[in-house]
């Protein structure tokens, strides 16, 4: 099951509101995502400062075996990135949800989020792939 | 889940053990086992892993013409090849380009094991039965037993001290490239010691029935499980190619810089061309080049020098064992020299590599 206090994209990242700071998100990729990439070696992430749209390419992930873009949950900026992954991108492999967030963003409209799918419906989504 | 793909008889073993099945050279394989690639990598290079790698072809060619025969389909010397040696040499068309890469064991005078790629193993066998028809028959026969006997690789620096605990009779001092016969736990066992992963070890043929059983003694004994991506990581370390990446019909072993594995003083298949390659020189040629960092260069992509496009990638990876990216592609001749820098474009970035000795990795001698 995946965590039911945040939002998912069909793209397999999650986002869930800042409770640090107003207006405010931290995305990631989910479990199965990191599951299905196998042992993550590096990260290609956006530079604090940089606006991300909905659903667009904002960086790209790369396994022993594969690569995939990475597609930003919202439309906002990026207030900052986790420098951990730079050295130790296998923390997404072992806490995806937790220590493996790859960006928090400002946003324009915090609600839309909302509009994104619950963690039952991307559960249902993954099952069916 | 059902595929027309061949199933070695170690798939349910597989799927009991959490494999990630892909397909490979029309068999369903293991990419992985939920440890992951680099935790398989890193058993083989300290320990040990176990590889199923009955999806590699295994043909016995037998007669009183057998050996006129390997001589002129084989680029490497079959006639001086002793009883009880093995050797790696390569396939080639009339082109010199190739068909496959191969070891093969000279069982007897007049008998040899071959084991070709998965993927190329129905091109060997019609190529290698046009081949008889036309020139060696009567007097060698060939016999593909690929789908009723298993072939399991053993590998690593501690297999040797685990071999003569597990078989009947003592193996850890066969040399690199001899084979044995030998019983593990009631099964019999044709060995060799021979690998794809740049360490010590041994492959091991055995009959379908007993693939199930020799591979859980060996994992029993604290082998790990790996799949085809250790399997592709490790050979990419140890600066093997791959038939498919660095070679195929298109390609020499002479680009290839597999100079060593032709002989020029007999003729075969090719020899003309691969002659000629030698002494006039290839416009192209296979290096090894590291990038710093973790982003791995992928088959396909461009290596340019001065804005000017100078080659192409076969394959690469990041490598678990040296921490840095490497790989091998083709370029322009002039650009072959270890120390040369050329800029390699992962997908719209340009980093920077350096040309370097192969292999990346060679394994420390054993005290």
């Amino acid at each position: 099951m995946s965590p039911d206090d945040r939002r998912y994209t069909n793209e397999h990242e999650w986002v869930m509101a800042d409770s640090a700071a107003p207006s405010s998100v931290v995305a990631g990729i989910t479990d199965y995502a990191q599951d299905e990439l196998g042992d993550i070696v590096f990260f290609e992430l956006p530079k604090v400062g940089d606006t991300v749209t909905h659903l667009v390419k904002m960086g790209e992930v790369e396994s022993v075996k594969a690569v995939s873009d990475l597609f930003s949950p919202v439309d906002g900026v990026v207030t900052e990135i986790n420098e951990k992954l730079l050295d130790h991108p296998e923390l997404v492999n072992s806490d995806p949800f937790g220590d493996g967030w790859l960006i928090k963003a400002t946003v324009t409209e915090i609600t839309a989020i909302d509009r994104l799918m619950s963690a039952a419906d991307y559960d249902a989504f993954t099952a069916g792939i | 889940m059902t595929s027309d793909n061949l199933r070695t008889g170690l798939y349910d073993t597989h799927i009991f053990l959490g494999g990630r099945m892909v397909e490979f050279g029309g068999w369903d394989m293991p990419m992985q086992y939920p440890a992951g690639i680099l935790a398989e990598v890193k058993a083989v290079r300290t320990a040990t892993g176990v590889f199923d790698v009955s999806h590699m072809g295994r043909l016995y060619l037998s007669g009183r013409k057998a050996t006129e025969f390997l001589d002129w389909v084989l680029t490497g010397s079959v006639s001086s090849l002793r009883v009880g040696r093995a050797r790696y040499c390569l396939i080639c068309n009339e082109k010199g380009g190739v068909i496959d890469d191969t070891i093969f064991y000279r069982l007897a005078e007049d008998r040899y094991l071959l084991i070709p790629n998965a993927g190329n193993r129905l091109a060997v066998v019609a190529w290698f039965q046009s081949w008889i028809d036309e020139k060696f028959s009567p007097g060698c026969a060939m016999d593909d037993v690929t789908t009723t006997t298993g072939l399991i690789a053993f590998q690593g620096p501690a297999t040797i001290d685990m071999i003569d605990k597990l078989a009947d009779t003592p193996l850890s001092e066969m040399r690199p490239f001899s084979w044995a016969e030998s019983v593990i736990q009631g099964a019999p066992i044709f060995v060799g010691r021979t690998g794809y992963t740049g360490e010590d070890g041994f492959e091991m043929l055995v009959q379908g029935d007993d693939v199930v059983k020799v591979w859980s003694v060996l994992t029993a004994s604290g082998a790990v499980p790996c799949g085809l991506g250790a399997r592709d990581v490790l050979r990419l370390e140890a600066g093997l190619p791959l038939h498919g990446h660095e070679i195929d019909e298109q390609t020499t072993p002479i680009e290839a810089g597999l100079d060593r594995f032709v002989r020029t003083d007999k003729e075969f298949v090719g020899s003309d061309v691969l002659k000629s390659h030698q002494e006039s020189g290839v416009q192209r040629k296979l290096v090894g080049f590291t990038l710093p960092g973790r982003s791995a260069p992928r088959a396909g992509y461009t290596l340019s020098h001065g804005g000017e496009a100078v080659g192409a990638v076969t394959s690469g990876s990041y490598s678990p064992t040296l921490d840095t990216s490497i790989g091998m592609g083709y370029v322009l001749g002039r650009y072959v020299e270890s120390g040369t820098t050329l800029d390699l474009d992962i997908r719209g970035r340009t980093v920077p590599v350096t040309v370097t000795e192969l292999p990346f990795y060679t394994r420390p001698r054993r005290p």
